[in-house]
């Protein structure tokens, strides 16, 4: 029989409802597992170990009086990514500028989590303010990834899928502005979706750049995410940009990809992809056709302007958004002997932030400014909206697109923080989809030859998680990825 | 009107009107109440604006900003977006204020619009450039005046409060006019129930002023409506001594500093602000459709100019008389409720327009802010009627009933009562005719009928005004 750990969270579920394990049981395994394996990997940035602990007691207890109708995730444990607020437990966004502050509310989805019974069983590192991917600019450190400490677990919650791909918890939740559930999903071989934009409340993610970004599962099969996602979605009366759209029963999937139209966009088997990448996902489209989809090669042919025009949409927004962290009214804050308020706002931010972060703000401002605005942002905005119109054109014709989620595998620790750019170009297949704002999900289909793993993505029409999810569980269950665990977090 | 030395003064106002009577705040259900309480406790995670929290808007305030815009006849829009309006300032949780903005693609609630008013004898219209909604900043405490004070006080209760900023052209000639102006705006903004203008900070001002020919100054942090023209006459000064010395005006922002009766210069053009406006994404855009247009029309009460003409009309007195009264809400309430229960409407006008306004103006309160009532002015004025007191022994009541006394109580507490007997009167006319041996000589030659009141008037203060006026005079007459 399977190790508690190995098992995926729907079958961890299953077990808690046959009583063939008890959320104490599983707590303390999931614990013992974080005592173990974090002077590895260090995924987490604060464990709540006996907060959780007394949370699975009752849970054992509620489980025991529960008949029928139970809560869907009743005493399962749950990384959260640190710039998710929850209630008398650190949110700083691995900043330093963030360092004290203890949020006195729960993020929506939070709230959605506890009141199905889900427990926090800790929070997750990420690069500062979601900016990066590699989780390598975390004011607590990098995140090393599992299959190998030597690399990266990607970025920006990258906490979250190092956790979920060492077995550290059998969920977690990232948030993905420009890639950063996709890209540390792909990099550690777990699942993680970012679903349409307004599906899930952003109401209590610290915004970095509030219309990209969506809250979303990362975990270890597609079919654990669309549980998770089950719980998480749904219009949010505390956050305007959520949409009233009824929320699937993703778990169900679809019955099979027989006569599903798969388009495979060419833009993303261009240049700079990895020949072991482009093998795994082309391996895993036949495997698509052997269930009977059909596909068809399809064109977008402006993401070419993705890259500029997210970053200038995000880091404006960022400048923005980030105004708020003056050393005021929380978080850090660095007096001057003399001087008036603005003194000890410039001191406090420059000593708060990370060197990424201030670039993205100072980007940002200027790009803002006044004689900039239009040259930038407005255009920005144009493009974005011809970004999304080659989505819609494209998704009018096949069911699902498919590509590669990055255009190589985890890059080693420290090759590529001190180069911008060259960190920037890692999001070059997943930033489109967030312009867009469709659903995207990333599944494992395979490894490379130093055996890290290479992840695929599957974007649907606008509000299909459904059908994406449905896609990525057929898959999983053929290529079974999922039961291949990182040499480390094996035994 | 041109000024006397023929420099003329261009003047434009910012009006922020606060949404005070809206339930609750403009992005959550923190309690709008916030005046009077303990600093810093009227607040929640999102209008502290604490990480992650997002703002949503209060639909009220939305048809709130529709009814003045209707009420100023302006155009409002069929879609309308905030913007961010991005700056530093301790005031501000997010250091950047929710707003609309009619550049950069941004489309204010309302746009245009005029409000006609009378300043002195002159009938004037000002236009509006637009109305837009935007969130109140917290509140900024100084030790004494801004300039001196070592420490600076955040509160931030009125953070997140709704604001309607209604911007008008640069078209009002005088401090005068701009008193004038506001005073009518006000008088709109009571009658639609949108604000209670009388809570502190809920009508403050911010002024652009400039001499044809010359840069444009613009003066921030008026409080209200009675500091504008000691703000504006102020600078107006400030600006007419430069030119006249033959110094240029710079174009930038000053404060004024209510302490010093002063404006200071804040920044200038080479350091103005660049806000960086761009859309709000956490909010989504606001579409006003045919529906809630039709429901503010019907929600519309009535505003101040139907008002004057439906008093003149229903209770015949002087249109003059109306205008007075309908400055203010209150005023033309309390003149309604009266004669309804006292058929003199002249009568009342007359009362409210002289000794209670002056009683008002001399304590620097308004007439909600009294506890006289209707009932009260109303027995008053039965009591002049029936010939119980006379006129003057009701001016000396009035400070009593701004207190809540009733007449009548007053009349008996104080053995106030008409003198009508006619023997006091005699001697007391004796004398006053012995005293006073010039004024009778006067009085006799029958050149100045004023001579005569003289007397009448020394009686009356022989009996602290008490007697009976009119028998006063027949005895007087009589004896000379």
């Amino acid at each position: 029989m399977a190790k508690l750990h190995e098992n995926t969270a729907t079958e961890l579920l299953r077990m808690l409802s046959a009583g063939e394990t008890t959320p104490v049981e599983v707590m303390a395994t999931y614990l013992e597992r974080i005592g173990k394996l974090e002077p590895k990997i260090h995924a987490l940035t604060f464990v709540n170990k006996d907060a959780a602990l007394k949370e699975a007691e009752r849970a054992a207890k509620e489980l025991k009086g529960a008949k029928g109708k139970k809560k869907p995730l009743l005493g399962m444990p749950i990384v959260v990514k640190e710039c998710i607020s929850t209630t008398g437990i650190q949110t700083t966004c691995c900043s330093k500028i963030l360092q004290g502050y203890i949020p006195p509310y729960d993020a929506t989805v939070v709230t959605r989590l506890k009141q199905a019974g889900a427990i926090i069983i800790a929070k997750s590192n990420m690069d500062e303010f979601a900016m990066g991917s590699s989780t390598e600019r975390s004011c607590y450190g990098p995140t090393m990834n599992p299959w190998d400490v030597n690399r990266v677990p990607g970025g920006s919650s990258g906490g979250s899928g190092a956790a979920i791909a060492a077995r550290e918890a059998p969920l977690a939740l990232g948030s993905d502005t420009g890639g950063s559930i996709r890209c540390p999903a792909a990099y550690c071989g777990v699942a993680g979706i970012k679903s349409t934009y307004g599906r899930v409340s952003r109401y209590g993610l610290v915004a970095y750049a509030n219309s990209l970004e969506q809250i979303g599962p990362i975990t270890i099969t597609a079919r654990d995410s669309a549980m998770l996602l089950e719980v998480i979605a749904g219009k949010d009366i505390a956050d305007s940009t959520s949409v009233d759209v009824p929320v699937d029963k993703y778990s169900q999937g679809i019955a099979s990809l027989e006569g599903l139209k798969v388009g495979i966009p060419k833009e993303f088997f261009g240049e700079g992809l990895k020949a072991d990448v482009k093998a795994s996902v082309e391996k895993a489209v036949d495997k698509m056709k052997e269930l009977g989809a059909t596909t068809q090669e399809v064109s977008l042919p402006s993401i070419k302007y993705a890259l500029p025009t997210y970053y200038l949409i995000a880091m404006c927004e960022a400048s923005s958004n980030l105004a708020r962290f003056d050393g005021l009214r929380y978080g850090l804050r660095v007096d001057v002997p003399k001087g008036n308020y603005d003194a000890m706002f410039s001191k406090t931010r420059q000593e708060g932030f990370g060197p990424e972060v201030r670039r993205r703000i100072i980007l940002g401002t200027y790009a803002l400014s006044a004689g900039y605005y239009d040259m930038f942002y407005v255009k920005a905005l144009k493009a974005r909206t011809i970004i999304q119109d080659d989505f819609k054109k494209a998704l009018a014709k096949v069911d699902v697109l498919v590509g590669p989620t990055m255009p190589t595998t985890a890059f080693e620790i420290g090759t590529k923080v001190d180069d911008p750019l060259t960190m920037y170009l890692e999001d070059i297949l997943t930033v489109p989809i967030n312009l867009a704002g469709v659903p995207s999900l990333s599944v494992p289909v395979g490894a490379d030859k130093a055996g890290m793993p290479i992840g695929m993505q599957v974007m649907g029409n606008f509000f299909k998680e459904q059908q994406v999810l449905g896609v990525g569980m057929a898959l999983e269950d053929v290529l079974q990825f999922h039961k291949k665990l990182p040499p480390l977090a094996g035994a | 009107m041109a000024a006397d030395d023929g420099m003329q003064v261009i003047i434009g106002l910012e009006v922020h009107i606060q949404l005070n009577k809206l339930r609750t705040k403009l992005w959550c259900s923190c309690t709008s109440a916030y005046h009077g309480k303990e600093p810093n406790t009227v607040l929640c995670p999102v209008c502290l604006a604490l990480p992650g929290t997002l703002p949503v808007l209060n639909k009220r305030a939305v048809e709130f900003a529709i009814l003045l815009g209707l009420a100023l006849k302006g155009d409002v829009q069929k879609e309308t977006f905030f913007y961010r309006k991005n700056y530093y300032y301790p005031d501000m949780c997010k250091n950047f204020q929710i707003s609309q903005y009619d550049k950069a693609g941004g489309v204010p609630i309302c746009v245009g619009g005029e409000l006609a008013f009378r300043a002195g004898k002159e009938a004037r219209t000002v236009h509006f450039m637009r109305v837009h909604m935007e969130e109140d900043p917290g509140r900024l405490a100084y030790d004494g005046s801004i300039t001196t004070s070592p420490v600076a006080y955040v509160d931030y209760n009125r953070h997140g409060m709704a604001l309607l900023e209604a911007v008008t052209e640069p078209e009002l000639r005088s401090p005068e006019e701009a008193r004038a102006f506001l005073k009518k705006l006000r008088a709109i903004v009571e009658h639609l129930g949108i604000a209670d203008l009388g809570l502190e900070g809920s009508m403050r001002c911010d002024a652009n002023i400039s001499y044809k020919g010359h840069a444009r100054v613009e003066v921030k942090n008026i409080s209200s409506m009675k500091e504008v023209e000691k703000a504006l006459m102020f600078e107006m000064m400030r600006q007419k001594q430069k030119i006249k010395g033959g110094g240029e005006i710079v174009q930038e922002t000053r404060h004024w500093d209510e302490v010093r009766r002063v404006t200071v210069s804040l920044r200038t053009k080479e350091t103005e602000k660049d806000y960086r406006y761009f859309p709000e994404p956490d909010l989504v855009p606001v579409a006003i459709d045919k529906k809630m247009l039709d429901a503010a029309r019907k929600a519309m009460p009535e505003l101040p100019d139907a008002r004057i003409q439906r008093i003149v009309k229903q209770y015949q007195i002087p249109e003059y008389d109306a205008s007075v009264l309908c400055d203010s809400k209150a005023m033309a309430d309390f003149y309604e409720a009266t004669v309804k229960i006292f058929d003199d409407p002249k009568d009342v006008s007359n009362w409210l327009m002289g000794d209670v306004s002056r009683r008002l103006n001399e304590d620097l309160v308004e007439i909600e802010e009294t506890k006289l009532t209707p009932k009260a002015l109303a027995q008053m004025l039965r009591l002049i009627k029936d010939g119980t007191i006379t006129g003057k022994i009701a001016k000396g009541l009035v400070k009593g009933m701004l207190s809540g006394a009733m007449p009548a109580d007053l009349v008996k507490e104080h053995a106030v009562k008409r003198i009508d007997d006619a023997a006091l009167l005699g001697n007391l006319a004796r004398e006053v005719i012995v005293e006073n041996p010039k004024v009778v000589a006067e009085v006799k030659e029958g050149k100045n009928p004023r001579t005569f009141e003289f007397l009448v008037g020394q009686v009356m203060k022989k009996t602290k005004g008490q007697a009976d006026p009119e028998l006063t005079r027949e005895i007087l007459k009589e004896l000379l």
